[in-house]
């Protein structure tokens, strides 16, 4: 069976596993909305405040509900040893990874497509005129943050301490793309909107090379 | 139940070794499995069995040694299920946990692994392997509202499911009531006949050990008895865990 057919197929079970049991969504949604509420409410920013402010709070949230989502990929998978079942039955390993991160970037982005208009009213910033920019923006750094953080959370599930292992590898490895996302994002709501195409690049090439190491070593990540 | 690609293969360990960190979990294993036949393993609990069946299953790299698969002469010989994934379409492996999803009903499940492994005509074999296990009505339930034993009956049609001609059985009878255990005796003596290869690990003696031809007894990791007589077998089976 192909690599793609397979990454299809474990791509359906992802969803329809998550649709039904909502664990990631529901956790994740919650915990965005919660801090993008609490911090307008605190801080209650003016309008050029919201603008230079909001973007890193905003990707600063995306960060933290991404480890509460990558935390339980791999892990439960272990409550009924399912993952050596998928071992067993793929051709190519990376198969599993590519549809654990695929689900995940469409969870991760599902989740900042809904919260946006909440940020938007909240913090007083339009958003629609710059809405299709700032979709690629939210897909290439949904798109790093999943893969960095599908790949450790499989070595993190092994581990003991796990719950601790996995945002202390993970947060330091996606300062790069929360830095390069936020500065993306800061000239997408300025008043007058730009795109800062250097930081594109460099969420595209962190997205290029973390797919391949996991695609060159993914196997052995998921060796007992 | 076996595929229309089947040939009887065998199991050959050639040393195998497996420490995690300083404890052996395996020491100098060598033994051959025969195509066609059927091996208890015995011991106590942390003897190595289910470390054996995992190596066996590639699921676990051992720390030294080789796994190879000798087929009868219809067949050509397979590395191992880690060296070459192709291999792994020879066998089924039912362990301990049921390795089916909770949230995914027990038709979806088989669907899933069948379609992972090629299985031609997938649904047709699902359909027909719910009925052997005789979960056909509860087909569409999720298999978290499953008890143990109908869990281990998914699990073992998932072994099933692509006609695998060597079975690695880690406690299959997990859960299981009289009934299943005799439905489960009744389809390995019927496999074994066949010419399907089964090693299985076992606590005591039951109707599913009376189905081994030759019995193998572990303790910390070593060989410690290997018979083919059949009242040394049941020897083996029966004081396993004395």
């Amino acid at each position: 069976m192909s690599l793609l057919s397979s990454t299809n197929v474990l791509l359906g079970k992802e969803l329809r596993t998550e649709f039904r049991s909502r664990e990631l969504l529901t956790t994740t949604v919650v915990f965005i909305l919660m801090v993008i509420v609490l911090f307008s409410f605190t801080f209650d920013p003016t309008y050029t405040e919201s603008r230079r402010f909001g973007p890193g709070l905003l990707w600063l949230a995306f960060l933290f509900a991404a480890s509460l989502m990558l935390q339980p990929c791999f892990l439960r998978e272990q409550n009924n040893d399912t993952l050596s079942a998928l071992r067993l039955s793929v051709s190519d390993p990376f198969a599993i990874f590519l549809a654990k991160l695929g689900a995940n970037t469409l969870f991760l982005l599902f989740t900042e497509l809904l919260m946006l208009p909440v940020f938007a009213i909240l913090y007083n910033v339009p958003v629609l005129r710059v809405f299709g920019q700032l979709l690629l923006v939210f897909f290439l750094g949904s798109l790093g943050v999943s893969i960095a953080g599908t790949a450790l959370s499989a070595i993190s599930a092994q581990a003991r301490m796990r719950e601790l292992l996995l945002p202390l590898l993970l947060l330091p490895l996606l300062t790069p793309v929360l830095v390069a996302s936020t500065q993306v994002t800061v000239g997408l709501l300025d008043a007058s909107p730009f795109m800062e195409w250097k930081g594109v690049g460099f969420l595209v090439i962190f997205d290029v090379v973390f797919l391949t190491a996991l695609w060159l070593f993914g196997e052995y990540l998921l060796e007992e | 139940m076996t595929s229309p690609g089947f040939y009887p293969t065998g199991i050959r360990f050639e040393n195998i070794e497996k420490r995690y960190g300083g404890l052996a979990a395996l020491r100098r294993i060598r033994f051959e499995i025969s195509p066609g036949e059927c091996v208890a393993l015995a011991g106590r609990n942390g003897s190595g069995k289910t470390t054996l069946l995992r190596i066996a299953a590639g699921l676990v790299r051992p720390s030294a040694g080789e796994i190879t698969f000798p087929a009868s002469s219809r067949g050509a010989s397979i590395p191992s299920p880690a060296a070459r994934p192709g291999a792994k379409a020879a066998a089924g492996f039912v362990s301990h946990a049921t390795m089916v999803y909770d949230e995914l009903t027990a038709e979806e499940n088989l669907l899933l692994f069948a379609r992972l492994q090629q299985t031609p005509d997938a649904p047709a074999r699902v359909d027909k392997l719910l009925r052997e296990v005789g979960l056909f009505e509860r087909r569409t339930s999720l298999v978290r509202t499953f008890s143990r034993g109908m869990r281990q009956r998914v699990a073992i049609a998932r072994a099933l499911l692509h006609g695998p001609s060597i079975l690695l059985l880690d406690e299959p009878s997990t859960g299981l009531d009289p009934q299943g255990v005799s439905w489960l005796a009744g389809k390995l003596c019927q496999l074994r006949d066949a010419g399907c290869t089964i090693l299985m690990s076992l606590h005591g003696e039951s109707e599913i050990s009376r189905l081994a031809t030759r019995a193998l007894r572990l303790d910390a990791g070593i060989i410690v008895a290997d018979t083919r007589n059949g009242s040394e077998v049941r020897s083996i089976l029966t004081f396993a865990d004395a």
